[in-house]
């Protein structure tokens, strides 16, 4: 394992806008203080004319994209999940959302895997607060390669989309001929009869993990990566509920309001299912080390593992 | 306490804030260091608080609005009793009650949590605004990055503070000159700062944030004050006493490496030296 490639899904947002840009000669990066970390500073560099950094002040910075995108730009605005969701998420209901602008919004650092920073820099509500905004797409990247196509595929679609990217490394999974980028489509990493784990993120590699050690207690499990929450893949998650009755959601975010709320939004109705949500529960963060915060929330392998087989 | 007293506790507690940011492996040493003065000046001498009883209902009230030098004010904490200095070593460690960010309901002596930029001051307003509710004597005192006054929650927080009239009220600005993307004249200039305030009726004053008889004098205007908040611009330096932080945005949120640390450490036992021997003359 010591030779599988990591790289931090942030690192690859900068480098995706980077690649983009002469393709989309419309992209500018808006950015609030925060270009190293966010990796926009990779943009900066290379594009500095279409690099603007707006200062500490998130809230402007999105009404300013809001602005740009009316006059044709394609703005992609950048800061922690915490403030680009979080105490944004007015700014962005109603200056993007209710008039569908062209914005899009990359937030790094989401999740635990901020770290050291612990709980106030720790967002595991983005995803909800930016679910429920009309005309929002949500995408969560699980590696280097998943989350390069999602910037390009959220340049090539009109309206906002909120992309959530990961402080910390993560091994590149995705790399292979038949990998396939399309936005509201999931992705089967591993077919099973048992049980269905339903990951998006950071927690898809976990995920896989959890499948091998459940192999190994003769469990067959499925293993579904869910890039988009919203439009979240139905006839995928139906297909699997169908096939094994039991699924699992993982996820590095609240159990309220996240991937495992969407799985039930649509199965509650279209096949209702016992689904077990796994992923942080209705609890703030704290600081430590990445690592010991995944292990310690069991959303590593053999915390998922854990809680699959106490939920068999 | 003495301006030589104040220097060599102000000496220690920047010691703390190397010393737990390496431990860490990770934190903000920059701004911690440059309002080492302020929070020695604020715990050791302005203040009428008790570390023997952090929750003293008349107390005077500190928010770190710039919540990530938070190092700064353990350091404080720690070396005024509040609790043991070694636990400074514990700071964002797994389970340990220095959070990266102060948490009020973790850390003896921590009137609120902070984090994110621009609301601590609001809070700060909203402690100033309890006491004249409730017609006590207590003050409160807030500390903002530079770079945290470009949040525009900061400029609606002041507009209430002085059209309030809140004289118990004292925001403190920390000038480093820095933020993380550079000077913050280039990122998005913050100046004026004191006609800013001024304008949003408060009375502001410009001093040096390494020299004692200038805080002292600021604070005791504040104080004297009636009938409007006021705004302390203090010129500082970023990294202040670490010789290779100084004014260098690079140690923003950078954590010294062993060598590093050691050669920190020198930096400040050399200050030390230096000011056990003008006690002497
Ligand atoms: C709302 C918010 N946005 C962004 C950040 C990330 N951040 C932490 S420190 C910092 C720069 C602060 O600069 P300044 O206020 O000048 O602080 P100092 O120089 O005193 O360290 C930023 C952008 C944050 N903590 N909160
Ligand atoms: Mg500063």
């Amino acid at each position: 394992m010591a030779d599988v490639k990591k790289i931090a899904t942030r690192e690859s947002y900068g480098n995706a806008l980077v690649a983009c840009a002469e393709d989309f000669p419309e992209l500018v990066v808006l950015d609030a203080d925060l270009a190293g970390a966010t990796k926009t500073g990779t943009f900066k560099k290379a594009y500095p004319d279409r690099h603007i950094d707006c200062g500490i002040a998130e809230c402007n910075m999105t009404g300013i994209a809001a602005g740009l995108a009316t006059c044709g730009k394609i703005p992609f605005i950048s800061s922690f999940a915490m403030f680009a969701a979080g105490r944004n998420f007015e700014q962005v209901r109603n200056s993007i959302g209710y008039p569908h602008l062209n914005v899009k919004i990359g937030a790094t650092h989401a999740g635990i895997t901020v770290g050291e920073d612990g709980a106030t820099h720790q967002c595991n509500e983005d995803i909800a607060l930016m679910r429920t905004i009309p005309g929002m797409t949500v995408i969560v990247p699980s590696d280097d390669i998943e989350a390069k196509a999602a910037v390009r595929a959220a340049l090539e679609m009109d309206g906002p989309v909120y992309l959530r990217f990961g402080r910390a490394a993560v091994p590149v999974i995705n790399d292979n001929a038949d990998y396939k980028f399309e936005i509201g489509k999931g992705v089967v990493l591993k077919e099973g009869a048992d049980v269905s784990i339903i990951a998006t993120g950071i927690c898809v590699e976990g995920a896989m993990g959890a499948a091998e050690m459940l192999k190994a207690d003769g469990i067959d499990a499925e293993v579904i990566n869910i890039h988009t929450i919203k439009p979240l893949d139905e006839e995928l998650v139906v297909a699997t509920a169908k096939k094994t009755r039991k699924v699992f959601t993982v996820e590095e975010h609240s159990v309220i309001g996240g991937l495992g709320s969407a799985v039930c939004d649509v199965l509650s109705e279209k096949d209702p299912t016992k689904v077990t949500k796994i992923g942080v529960y209705d609890r703030f963060g704290e600081s430590g080390p990445a690592a010991a915060l995944v292990e310690k929330y069991g959303l590593d392998s053999k915390g998922i593992y854990a809680k699959i087989k106490e939920n068999m | 306490m003495t301006n030589l007293e104040l220097q060599k506790t102000a000496n220690e507690v920047r010691k703390g804030i190397v010393t737990s940011v390496h431990s860490a492996k990770a934190g903000h040493p920059g701004g911690s260091l440059s309002a080492a003065d302020m929070f020695t000046y604020l715990y050791f001498e302005e203040m009428n608080i008790d570390p023997k009883n952090p929750k003293w209902e008349d107390r005077d009230r500190f928010v770190l609005s710039k919540g990530h030098t938070a190092p700064g004010l353990y350091s404080a904490l720690a070396n005024r009793g509040y609790f043991p200095v070694e636990d400074l070593k514990t700071l964002r460690k797994l389970g340990s009650y220095l959070q990266g960010h102060p948490c009020m309901q973790e850390t003896p002596g921590v009137d609120m949590s902070s984090g994110s930029l621009g609301q601590g001051i609001s809070a700060a307003v909203g402690m100033a605004l309890a006491a004249k509710l409730d017609k006590k004597d207590f003050r409160v005192y807030t500390l903002l990055g530079d770079g945290e006054i470009q949040e525009g929650q900061v400029w609606e927080a002041s507009m209430f503070a002085g059209a309030n009239k809140l004289d118990n009220l004292v925001v403190i600005v920390d000038n480093n000159g820095l933020q993380i993307d550079g000077r913050v004249e280039d990122v998005c200039s913050v100046y004026p700062i004191d006609a800013k305030f001024e304008a949003f009726n408060f009375q502001a004053i410009n001093i040096d944030g390494h020299n004692f008889d200038e805080i002292r004098a600021a604070f005791k205007k504040a104080k004297e004050t009636k009938g409007k908040p006021t705004a302390i611009i203090m010129h500082t330096v970023k990294g202040k006493g670490v010789s290779f932080m100084e004014d260098n945005a690079g140690w923003h949120g950078k954590a010294p490496n062993d060598e590093e640390y050691a050669t920190a450490m020198a930096d400040l036992d050399k200050i030390a030296a230096e000011l056990e021997k003008a006690g002497e003359v």
